[in-house]
Formats: C-alpha cells, sequence, structure tokens
C-alpha cells in the first residue's frame, strides 16, 4: 500500500508539485530567518559580552549589588591573585581583569584653561600585555577614525563623537577627573592617540578606553580590579556552560559571608541581557509559528483541491473495499512523505544560501545608524545545527495539519450513493 | 434453499429527503439471486437501477425492509464491516470505469487486492490471472489514457475479478461503448460468469447486454414491473 502511494505521489505531479514548492518554500525562509535572527542577536550578545558582561563576570558581592553604578569602592582587592586561581580553575575560561569607571574629561585650551568638559564612560583594559585580547574583543583596530592605537603608558582612545563635540585631535593631552578607590579626588592627564567609532551609539556617546594600569595608577587601584571577565571559547554565548562555570565558581566562594567575597554573574544575570537572551530563544518558536499558520493554510487550500481532483481515486477506493478511516490516513501518510520531501528540499537550500552569507557577512552599518543598542556593523547568519532540522517542523507539521484539515471531508463522507457520483 | 441465495432483498424501499418532503426511489422490492447468476435489472432512467445497485453493494442502506448480502444484513453493517464486505465479496464494474489514472493497468488491478493480506507473489499471480481473463497481459504497463474504451472497460472487469468475489456489480457497464466492445465485455463476464461461477448482477438499457443474460428485472417507478428468466 505505501508503495502504491509513493506512486501515485510521484506519477501524479498535481498532487505532489504544489505542495512541495510550498513546503520547500516555507522551509527554505524559516532556516534563513532563523539563521539570520539568530546570527544578528547572537552577534549583539556578543557584542555585549564583548564590552559589558563578559560570559562569566566575577565581582565581589558588594560590587555586583550596585554594578550599574561602577562602585569601585567595592572593587576586588587582590584581583591579580584571584585572576592566577580563576585560571588554574577554568583554564580554558580567558580571565581578564577590567576597571569600569565615570568620569569627567575635561580639554583644555593652549593656556591650560578649560575648553570644555564632558562625562565620559570609562574602560580600562589590558591593552599592552603579550597576547591580550582585549583589543581583538573591542575590535579596536577596525574602529580607529583618527590617530592610532595606543602603544605606551599614558596614551588612551576616545570616541569621535566626544572628540569631535570638543574639537580634539589625536596627540592632544586632556584631563580625567575620577574618584579613587578610597572615595577621594583623583586627577590624570592623558594624551588621545586615537578616536574610535564602535557602530553603536551607547558606545560612542562618551567612551574613553584606557589601560588597565593607568587605571589603577589614576584610581589608587594597586592589585585591584573593580570586575574580572570571562570568556569562553565558543564563538556565540553558551549558556549552559557559563552556567557551569558560575556554579563551580559560587561553590568555592559559599562559605564566606564577607561581602567582599567574590562572587561570579553569567551574561543571563546582567540587567536586560535576561530578557534578550529569552527573546532569542524564542525567536524560532515564534517563527515556527508564524510559517505553520501560513503554510497550512496554502497547504490546506491545496489539500482542497487536490481532494475534489481525486473524488474519484476516493470514490473508487471505498467501492474497493477501503474504509473512510484508512483513506484519511492514508491520505496523512503522504503528506508526511510530500512534506518530508519539500522539507528536504527547502532546508538545503536554505542551508546552502545561510552558509554563503555566513561566509561574506552582510554589511549592516547603513541600517544601524541610529540604534541604540549594541550591535555590529556587519551580521552573519547563525549557521549552527538547529538550521538542519528547524525547517522541518513547519514543512511537515502543515503539510500534515492542513491535509488533516482537507481531508476530514473524505472521513465524514457517506459511502452511498458511490455509482452516481461517479458517473457524473 | 436460501443458502444458496447469496442476495436477499425483502421489502426494501429507499427514500431520498426531496425539498419539504421525500421522493421514493425504491418501493418495497422483494428479490433474491442465486449463486452464479447472470442477471439484469433493467428500466427507464430514474427506475432505480443504481440506488438498487448500491444497495446490494453496501454503498447505501435501505430506508425499510432488510437486504441480506453474502450473509450480511447491510442494514446493519458499520462503515468498517460495509468495508469488508467490499472488500472480499463484492466487485464493482461502472459505466465510466473510473481507472486510477497515474497508475498503470498493472497497478489498477493490483490495488483491490492490496487491501487484503496477500505475498506479492501472490498478488502478482492474481493479477496475470485476471488480465488474462480479459485478454489484456500485453498491456500491464500501459496508463489508462493510451487505452481505448473498451480496453479499460475491460481493465475495470480485471480490477473487479481479481480477488474472485462471488458477487461482481456493474451499473451500465456498455453504456460508453461501441457494439463490438459491448459485445466483447459482455461476453468476457459471461465466461468468467459460466467458469468461475461469479454471480453478476447488471444494470442497463442496453439490448446487447440483455440478449446475454439468464435473468431480466424489469423495473418501473421503483417497482419490480417483471421478473423473468430468459435464455434457459
Ligand atoms: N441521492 C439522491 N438524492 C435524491 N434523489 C435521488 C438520489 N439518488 C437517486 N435519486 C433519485 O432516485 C431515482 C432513481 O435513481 P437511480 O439513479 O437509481 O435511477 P436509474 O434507474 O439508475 O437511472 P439511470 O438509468 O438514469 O441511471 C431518480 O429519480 C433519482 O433522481
Ligand atoms: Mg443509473
Amino acid at each position: 500500500m505505501k508503495k502504491f502511494l509513493l506512486k501515485g505521489i510521484l506519477h501524479d505531479r498535481g498532487r505532489s508539485l504544489l505542495p512541495v514548492i510550498v513546503v520547500a518554500t516555507g522551509a527554505m525562509l524559516t532556516v534563513l530567518l532563523y539563521s539570520w535572527l539568530t546570527g544578528v542577536m547572537g552577534e549583539s550578545l556578543e557584542m555585549s559580552s564583548n564590552f559589558m558582561t563578559g560570559d562569566v563576570k566575577v565581582t565581589t558581592r558588594a560590587y555586583a549589588a550596585d554594578a550599574d553604578q561602577f562602585p569601585n569602592d567595592l572593587a576586588i582587592l587582590d584581583s591579580d591573585l584571584l585572576v592566577e586561581e580563576l585560571r588554574k580553575v577554568e583554564p580554558s575560561v580567558d580571565w581578564v581583569s577590567r576597571i569600569r569607571f565615570g568620569a569627567l574629561a575635561d580639554f583644555p585650551d593652549s593656556a591650560g584653561e578649560t575648553r570644555g568638559q564632558g562625562p565620559v564612560a570609562g574602560w580600562a583594559i589590558d591593552l599592552f600585555t603579550e597576547g591580550s585580547q582585549e583589543a581583538q574583543r573591542f575590535n579596536l583596530a577596525a574602529s580607529i577614525i583618527r590617530g592610532t592605537l595606543p602603544d605606551k603608558p599614558g596614551e588612551c582612545l576616545i570616541s569621535e563623537d566626544l572628540a569631535a563635540r570638543f574639537d580634539v585631535e589625536p596627540g592632544e593631552e586632556f584631563t580625567l577627573f575620577g574618584t579613587t578607590m578610597e572615595g577621594g579626588f583623583s586627577f590624570t592627564n592623558f594624551i588621545v592617540a586615537g578616536t574610535v567609532r564602535f557602530g553603536s551609539a551607547g558606545l560612542d556617546r562618551g567612551a574613553v578606553v584606557i589601560d588597565l594600569n593607568d587605571a589603577r595608577n589614576a584610581f589608587a587601584m594597586q592589585g585591584a580590579t573593580g570586575e574580572i571577565l570571562g570568556y569562553l571559547p565558543e564563538t556565540y554565548f553558551d549558556e549552559e556552560e557559563a552556567e557551569a562555570v558560575k556554579a563551580k565558581l559560587n561553590a568555592r566562594w559559599t562559605a564566606s559571608e564577607d561581602e567582599f567575597a567574590p562572587v561570579a554573574q553569567t551574561l543571563r544575570d546582567m540587567p536586560g541581557m535576561g530578557d534578550l537572551l529569552d527573546y532569542t530563544k524564542s525567536i524560532s518558536g515564534f517563527m515556527i509559528f508564524i510559517f505553520v499558520s501560513a503554510m497550512t493554510i496554502v497547504l490546506w487550500n491545496g489539500g482542497l483541491l487536490g481532494g475534489l481532483r481525486r473524488y474519484t481515486e476516493f470514490g473508487v477506493r471505498i467501492a474497493l473495499g477501503e474504509d473512510n478511516g484508512h483513506i484519511y490516513r492514508s491520505l496523512l501518510w503522504e503528506a508526511l512523505m510530500i512534506g518530508t520531501i519539500g522539507s528536504v528540499i527547502g532546508t538545503t537550500i536554505g542551508v546552502v544560501i545561510a552558509t554563503s552569507l555566513n561566509i561574506h557577512g552582510i554589511d549592516i552599518s547603513g541600517m544601524m545608524k541610529n540604534a541604540t543598542m549594541l550591535m555590529p556593523s556587519i551580521v552573519r547568519p547563525a549557521v549552527d545545527s538547529v538550521i538542519y532540522y528547524i525547517g522541518f517542523i513547519p514543512g511537515v507539521f502543515s503539510m500534515v495539519l492542513g491535509n488533516a484539515l482537507a481531508g476530514a471531508g473524505i472521513y465524514k463522507r457517506e459511502t452511498a450513493r458511490l455509482f452516481n457520483e461517479l458517473e457524473v | 434453499m436460501e443458502n444458496n441465495k447469496i442476495v436477499l432483498l425483502e421489502g426494501v424501499c429507499k427514500r431520498f429527503p426531496a425539498g419539504k418532503t421525500e421522493f421514493t426511489a425504491l418501493n418495497n422490492i422483494s428479490l433474491s439471486f442465486g449463486k452464479g447468476e447472470f442477471a439484469g435489472l433493467v428500466g427507464p432512467s430514474g427506475s432505480g437501477k443504481t440506488t438498487l445497485l448500491n444497495i446490494i453493494g453496501s454503498l447505501d442502506t435501505p430506508s425499510e425492509g432488510t437486504a441480506d448480502v453474502l450473509g450480511k444484513r447491510i442494514n446493519l453493517l458499520s462503515h468498517k464491516e460495509a468495508a469488508q464486505l467490499r472488500n472480499y465479496g463484492i466487485g464493482f464494474i461502472f459505466q465510466t470505469y473510473n481507472l486510477l489514472p497515474v497508475y498503470s493497468v498493472y497497478d489498477n488491478v493490483e490495488f483491490a487486492l492490496l487491501l487484503q493480506k496477500m505475498s506479492s507473489e501472490a498478488r502478482k499471480k492474481a493479477v496475470m490471472e485476471a488480465l488474462e481473463w480479459v485478454g489484456l497481459t500485453d498491456k500491464v504497463k500501459s496508463r489508462p489514457s493510451m487505452l481505448s474504451g473498451g480496453e479499460c472497460q475491460r481493465v475495470a472487469i480485471a480490477r473487479a475479478i481479481v480477488k474472485k468475489p462471488q458477487l461482481v456489480l456493474a451499473d451500465e457497464p456498455s453504456a460508453n461503448l461501441d457494439s463490438k466492445n459491448s459485445h466483447h465485455i459482455v461476453q468476457t463476464m459471461k465466461r468468467i460468469n459460466k467458469e468461475l461461477g461469479t454471480t453478476f448482477i447488471f444494470s442497463t438499457h442496453d439490448e446487447k447486454v440483455m440478449q446475454y443474460l439468464d435473468r431480466i428485472i424489469y423495473l418501473k417507478d421503483g417497482m419490480v414491473d417483471k421478473d423473468e428468466i430468459v435464455n434457459k
């Protein structure tokens, strides 16, 4: 019987061609949209991770409670020792110290008088240690607009927007007014090595990037650091692994009651990030829902037309002793086959397109000019294992559902008066 | 004596809803058919021939009266049981052949057997045998669209007899055929009737068919007008 039905599918293009095209198109679009959206979301998560949160972040408990204020008075004191410990416990993770700070930048005129003042958001990262990945993480080389990367202590990068606002040229000196770890007043001079634009309004408004050691000197934080960020080896944020690292670390530190004891958090624990992660994950479910709905309607109609066309066949099969339920089930089986064939075709095409777009990347900088989210300017569709099967869900499901609805009439059909019906 | 009656109709009425009233298509029909009969229902259009065949074929049920076919009471069968009865006991031949266009001659005939549990060798043997009966063994791979009307109807006969049913119902089987082909297919069925003992019940207007019948039942306005044995 299965062979008989398969022959029918293969010989009768009217039965298979339209549904295969619809299913293949839907499966392909599902694959592409999924890989596009997860790619874009993944890249922006990645950017958040690189600039803000790390995959795992270790701070003191007190700091964590107030993290958005960058409370450096609550910094980790023996941070270099802690980094060493972390490297031992989780060697596959790249552990880096950073100090985040808010400060006031004061740009002097030639006479040394204040020409302009503005608040800045500061990053102190390891710029000069051999093998440090931090400059790459910030994509500094590609983000330079004017000037160069800092190559010695005392040099820094400022955002191009900030530089433009105060008419600052690379090579100029300015003063950062901040607070020391003890709460004292600090001011330190820096030379602008270059200006940068990261491609995200949130960062470009007033970023200053200095070297970690300069920050320690400036804010009297010798040996200390505000945050220790951990980066997993995977390209995209791997939540399970991050959670595992977090759990392992926190298990070591739970014994302490000290509010200065370290605590680990993952990217999910950072403000706003949990929603973004959940959103990223729900995208596939949402898309599948849209495609299943749309395709089911199309295939339902296709199934109704096909059913009309095959009225004689069903009548004959009933006359030959097949019961309605059996015919109905065979229709569903056919739908399953056609849905599978279409999904294979659509998925193959979708995967090929997604893979080639992934290799070449798509420049969306034009579209992203005014975005406030952390978004990279070149995005790539994600190519992960999901794209190999996600197209099958709407493909097969909508085909079977569409035909289940269309076939309901056949199932309910009275066998009566077959001769008459057939002979019209 | 009742035992060799494979069809037994008693007081069968069939009414169809017609607007607010009902239309009586069959009115108190009592008939029986024995094993091996070659009988025809004859009558003007609208006299109820097809309706009666539908009931005998378990495709419809009487509104009143009882119909026993191959030992089963049609009135009481579920869809599944009726399907089972048709599957094993009854073959159908239609005026318009109703072959499945996307399948070959072989597949069309074989389909009747797919619903039965049967090995593929046994199926193949039965299909070839049936095609031999109708003289179409050289057309096994052809599609119905490549066949003449007479050939199509012979395929339909092969399909009806391939499972060796006790009863074959043929509703105006020659209506779309020319005279030569009409004779040919009725002769084929007659031969099957003689050699396999299959019971045939026709409905027909066709003189050419009638001359082969052993028994002719004249229907008029849903009633039996005359029931006569001929060709004896
Ligand atoms: N499903 C139905 N609903 C209503 N009336 C019906 C139905 N089927 C048949 N009839 C009526 O019952 C009567 C008998 O119909 P039937 O098809 O049995 O006639 P017939 O003898 O086969 O005619 P023909 O020689 O034209 O095939 C007709 O008047 C027909 O209109
Ligand atoms: Mg009729």
